[in-house]
């Protein structure tokens, strides 16, 4: 079965995000005020599996090894089934 | 001895670690990325650069590559193995340093003179200072933001071999800019002793790192 995957991965909570400190002060000088500004990268694939369990259990294996630094991040993973999509 | 200097696409300091390690008196080779035994060298350089266009995060897709199984290898046979700025952010995406190097605070590009000090000299790079010595050695990374989680275990095990002087240029933890494994044979570090290794560059400061692995590793 074809299965739409798709990795959220974001900085653990207090760390440093200078990407997104340079973007809020950026939103300054246009002088919108926002604060908890943060950045998360998105990656999206598809690939071929038996069952939901064994396609999140790989991607799961993806982030461990790749995908994210277990230091620094947290990952979220949505799984969609091809088929299920009408 | 043989020094292995591993290339990846993307790696651009190769050629200056050769020349730093030849006027050290090593017998430096290349190493392709996709050699996996690295039985024939004696000592291995992770040389700087942008591998692999740091796409995902600075050394991850490096860290993935067969020639990481002979750097493991070399490092179980307890032989010196150094990383560079994108080598040291390569070893900690392995896993062979302990920690990570990711954005600096600025969130800029920072290419400078750095004063260093020398926190450990039990490494064969640091063999030849005096612990405490202070150094001149450039740096030149977006990513050499040191952090960890373990900070105290690193104290406890002289697992810290460099810190900045002073201005503390990336915002890293504790001014920490190389770090080494328990046994300390395995270094990772931020600045580059390459380009301080001839008094022309304006120091040769950072040219008993490789004498120092020569002599002690």
């Amino acid at each position: 079965m074809k299965y739409d995957a798709e990795v959220k991965i974001s900085l653990k909570k207090g760390m440093l995000n200078p990407e997104a400190a340079t973007i809020e002060r950026a939103l300054a000088l246009l002088e919108y005020q926002v604060e908890d500004t943060k950045t998360i990268d998105i990656i999206k694939f598809s690939l071929e599996g038996e069952n939901d369990e064994t396609v999140h259990k790989e991607v799961d294996e993806m982030c461990q090894r790749l995908l994210c630094n277990p230091v620094i991040h947290n990952y979220e993973i949505k799984i969609t089934s091809k088929n299920s999509i009408k | 001895m043989k020094v292995g200097i591993i290339r990846f696409p993307g790696s651009n300091c190769d050629r200056d670690v050769f020349h730093a390690l030849k006027i050290a008196g090593a017998e430096p080779d290349y190493i392709w990325w996709n050699q996996r035994d690295l039985s024939t060298f004696d000592a291995i350089v992770i040389p700087g650069g942008f591998s692999y266009g740091d796409y995902l995060r600075a050394g991850a897709i490096a860290a993935i590559t067969p020639v990481i199984d002979g750097i493991k290898e070399a490092a179980k046979e307890e032989k010196p193995v150094l990383g560079i700025c994108n080598g040291a952010q390569i070893l900690a995406e392995v896993g062979l340093v302990p920690g990570v190097f990711t954005n600096n605070r600025n969130a800029k590009f920072i290419c400078k003179w750095t004063e260093l000090r020398i926190k450990t000299n039990r490494t064969p790079f640091t063999s030849l200072y005096k612990e405490n010595e202070v150094i001149r050695m450039p740096i030149a990374h977006a990513e050499g933001r040191y952090y960890t989680d373990i900070i105290e275990k690193l104290y406890e095990q002289d697992q810290i071999v460099l810190g900045f002087e002073g201005e503390n240029p990336n915002g890293s933890i504790e001014a920490i800019t190389g770090v080494c494994n328990e046994e300390g044979l395995v270094c990772a570090v931020m600045p580059h002793p390459e380009r301080a290794s001839e008094t022309v560059l304006g120091t040769d400061d950072g040219l008993k790192f490789f004498k120092g692995m020569i002599k002690n590793g």
